[in-house]
């Protein structure tokens, strides 16, 4: 019968489940998608199998260039300045956005929007525009130090960028002060699609602002957590604009990072086949961090 | 260096499209990477035996890439062009300019591919024109030094700047590569004002000029002004201090045939330099100060001293006028000859696979002789050797003094290389190490054993490639 030919057909499928023609519908942006990242990214994964200064012959190197990440201190150190900066890249941005989110939605301020606007516009510059105006704020007689020592606080004035103590919790501020804004926006944004209703039943059954945030906000917010993780996460990661104008990974190698690396040794030490081993290990470790954060703060969707 | 040098004033702008242009470098170098030498002029000393003659070369376009992009250098370059075309009509110049970075960064891929330009210019030291050597894609020159008598035309410690061993190992001996317009030197400027109300008069020594620096520090003024946040302007005022105290011996190493760094000079430059931020005759923040502006503080009258490249002469000279002043680091005895880190500017050289090498040969020398050198004088460029127009500069303007300090620096062979030229990572080992020793965080102990390190490694695989493939006679 034809009635069971077609429940049959729906069957083997299931509702909405993609169809072949589907692809084709994707097709464009696929080829686009893959000459213009798959197969740079294949490339760097095979460069990186190879001692190549960028002119005369490649030779192999097997996982030399992979095991060095491991072996060698001036590659490994990057990495943990990374892992110390996303503190600053993006658990304090989050952490920041969440309070003054929280802040902004109970309370009706005047000139919301002025505030909304002054927090987000660091996401808008260019970061190079970022880098130079720090640079400014955090040198020797900067605004930074001339404030300290405006409020007799000049003992604690120093050389921050050029600081082998400071220099990277520094740059990492200039993380916060730009991240944070961002976070700020998605999370207002957040706040406002958290059902009413919730808060008032809160509210009845004697919840403080804490209890309330804790318990309505901060649940109804995790979409919005996930993503500003994600996006502060991989900005922290592949952060080289900041650096490179800040520091150039100095002083010393105290604040050089992987994205910097990359960009050193393919153009700056004819190191290319390390170069690209740098740069795929950045890529994995993004990864794997992105898939953690969306699994454990987003939660698998039913 | 040249690396320093310019990274002095490369727009720091820059950085992102250099970012981007990994991922087209890696997009571009398609499945094999890497040229197989084929490019290289085997024997190659070129083919030309007699001054070959451009307007016999027929309708020619001659393509150069080159990094002079700055005021007086681009004016320079821009007359000498057009008169070489109006000499040989026949010819026309096709430049490309780009700031140092932007060369840098572009100039691998265009060399290495299907069309390269004729002529480019090349940084000196192993990352990039030792580099370009070892995969074959520059013309040896050393024919057309002969016929052009640039052999002559420059000095001997010049000319070794730009030669590579034939077998692409060694820096500073070997062929010729490529042949410099402009010099360069460390020298030491200063506030005529300020030195004469400290009762100072430029010093005649180095001792006369270190005494000075107490007095100075004592009126409450800063003796040096001095900013290392973009790490390399230390391994400026390292050089002129390691100079002082062993100059023939560094510019061995450098060249590598010396005993290397961990040595009394190293280490007694070192413990100078933290003793100077420990006297305050450096700012206290050096290290959290950007290099240009350190300039600009010293041209605002902040700081007696400034120790830095002839290549900031004119900026200077814009705010200060005749306040200025200029000279070599002084010599240890009164009239005696002074030393200082220097060279010249990047070489210009010829591409293995450029079609109209005679051309591109005429071309350097045009480029670079008496003529040239007034051209570069008239705009305000140091000519790496200074023609007649030089001599009618004033000897008591700040131009006049460079010119005179360039000259007696090479008279008295006082130039040594840029230390950063001595291995394929020395910019890195050398400007880390130095922040350390000037935050006091690195003892000169350390600091001559940290150099040591790197250069020992790369010597012992310079050795390694020696042996492993003997060069052929009479090149080296």
């Amino acid at each position: 019968m034809k009635a069971t030919a077609l429940t049959r057909a729906y069957r083997r499928r299931a509702p909405g489940e993609p169809r072949a023609i589907g692809y084709v519908y994707i097709l464009p942006a696929l080829i686009v998608y893959a000459a213009f990242l798959l197969y740079p990214f294949g490339q760097s994964v095979w460069l990186s199998s190879q001692h190549w200064d960028g002119l005369t012959v490649a030779t192999p190197a097997g996982f030399d260039n992979y095991r060095a990440l491991f072996s060698d201190a001036s590659l490994r150190a990057p990495f943990l300045h990374a892992l110390l900066l996303l503190v600053f890249y993006a658990a304090l941005p989050v952490a920041i956005g969440l309070l003054l989110a929280a802040l902004m939605s109970r309370a009706r301020i005047r000139g919301m929007t002025f505030f909304r606007t002054v927090l987000f516009l660091p996401q808008v510059l260019a970061l190079i525009v970022v880098g130079v105006a720090w640079r400014s704020i955090l040198a020797p007689d900067g605004l930074l130090n001339d404030a300290l020592r405006a409020v007799g606080l000049g003992g604690l004035a120093r050389p921050w960028l050029g600081d082998y103590t400071w220099a990277l919790p520094a740059v990492g501020v200039v993380g916060t002060w730009v991240g944070t804004g961002l976070c700020m926006v998605l999370f207002l944004a957040g706040v406002q699609r958290i059902p009413r209703e919730l808060y008032e039943a809160a509210r009845m059954d004697g919840a403080g602002p804490l209890r309330e945030f804790l318990t309505v906000t901060l649940p109804g917010l995790r979409p919005q957590i996930a993503v500003a993780l994600t996006l502060t996460i991989v900005a922290g990661l592949r952060n080289f604009d900041l650096i490179y104008i800040t520091t150039s990974g100095g002083p010393g190698n105290a604040t050089s990072v992987p994205a910097y690396e990359v960009y050193h040794r393919a153009f700056e030490t004819n190191q290319v086949g390390s170069a690209a081993a740098v740069g795929v290990a950045l890529t994995v470790l993004i990864f794997v961090l992105t898939v953690t954060v969306s699994r454990l703060v987003e939660g698998r969707r039913a | 260096m040249e690396l320093a040098r310019t990274r002095a004033r490369r727009p720091r702008g820059r950085a992102v499209p250099a970012a981007l242009a990994v991922g087209v470098v890696l997009l571009a170098a398609g499945c094999v990477p890497g040229t197989d030498g084929s490019g290289a002029a085997g024997a190659g000393t070129g083919p030309a035996t007699a001054i070959p003659d451009p307007a016999k070369a027929g309708k020619t376009t001659l393509t150069v890439w080159d990094q002079e992009i700055r005021g007086g250098t681009n004016g320079e370059i821009q007359q000498l062009n057009r008169e070489f075309e109006k000499t040989y009509p026949n010819v026309r110049i096709k430049r490309v300019a780009r700031s140092f970075t932007d060369l840098k960064t572009t100039l691998k891929l265009a060399v290495s591919g299907n069309n390269p330009p004729d002529v480019i210019q090349a940084n000196q030291g192993y990352p990039d024109m030792v580099a370009f050597v070892r995969a074959g894609l520059l013309t040896p020159l050393d024919n057309y030094a002969g016929i052009y008598d640039w052999n002559t035309r420059y000095p001997g410690t010049l000319l070794n700047l730009n030669r590579v061993s034939a077998d692409g190992n060694d820096f500073g001996r070997g062929r010729l590569y490529g042949i410099s317009q402009t010099g360069e030197y460390i020298g030491l400027y200063y506030n005529k004002d300020l030195l004469r109300r400290a009762g100072l008069q430029p010093p005649r020594t180095w001792g006369e000029f270190t005494d000075g620096l107490a007095r100075l520090k004592d009126r409450g003024e800063l003796p040096v002004q001095f900013g290392n946040l973009d790490k390399y302007p230390a391994i400026h005022t390292f050089g002129v201090l390691h100079d002082q105290l062993g100059a023939a011996d560094a510019r061995d190493t450098v060249l590598g045939r010396g005993d290397g760094f961990d040595n009394a000079a190293t280490k007694g430059a070192a413990a100078t330099l933290a003793d100077w931020m420990k006297r305050g005759y450096l700012p206290g923040g050096a290290n959290g100060l950007g290099y240009d502006d350190a300039a600009r503080k010293f041209a605002s009258g902040d700081g007696a001293y400034l120790l830095t490249g002839t290549w900031q002469l004119a900026d200077l000279k814009k705010s200060m006028g005749g306040k200025l002043g200029i000279m070599p680091p002084p010599p240890a005895k009164a009239g005696g000859d002074p030393v200082t880190t220097g060279g010249q500017g990047l070489a210009w050289s010829i591409t293995s696979r450029s079609r109209h090498p005679e051309v591109a040969a005429a071309y350097l020398d045009f480029l670079t002789d008496a003529h040239a050198a007034d051209v570069m004088t008239r705009h305000g460029v140091l000519p790496a050797v200074p023609a007649k127009a030089a001599s009618k500069v004033s000897p008591d303007s700040a131009d006049g003094q460079m010119i005179a300090g360039w000259k007696r620096l090479s008279a008295a062979d006082g130039l040594v290389p840029y230390l950063d030229y001595s291995t394929p990572s020395f910019y890195d080992t050398l400007s880390a190490a130095l922040q350390g020793v000037i935050s006091r965080k690195t003892s000169p102990d350390t600091f001559a054993a940290t150099l040591q390190k790197d250069y020992g490694a790369y010597q012992k695989k310079q050795r390694e490639q020696h042996e492993a493939t003997p060069a052929p006679a009479g090149t080296r």
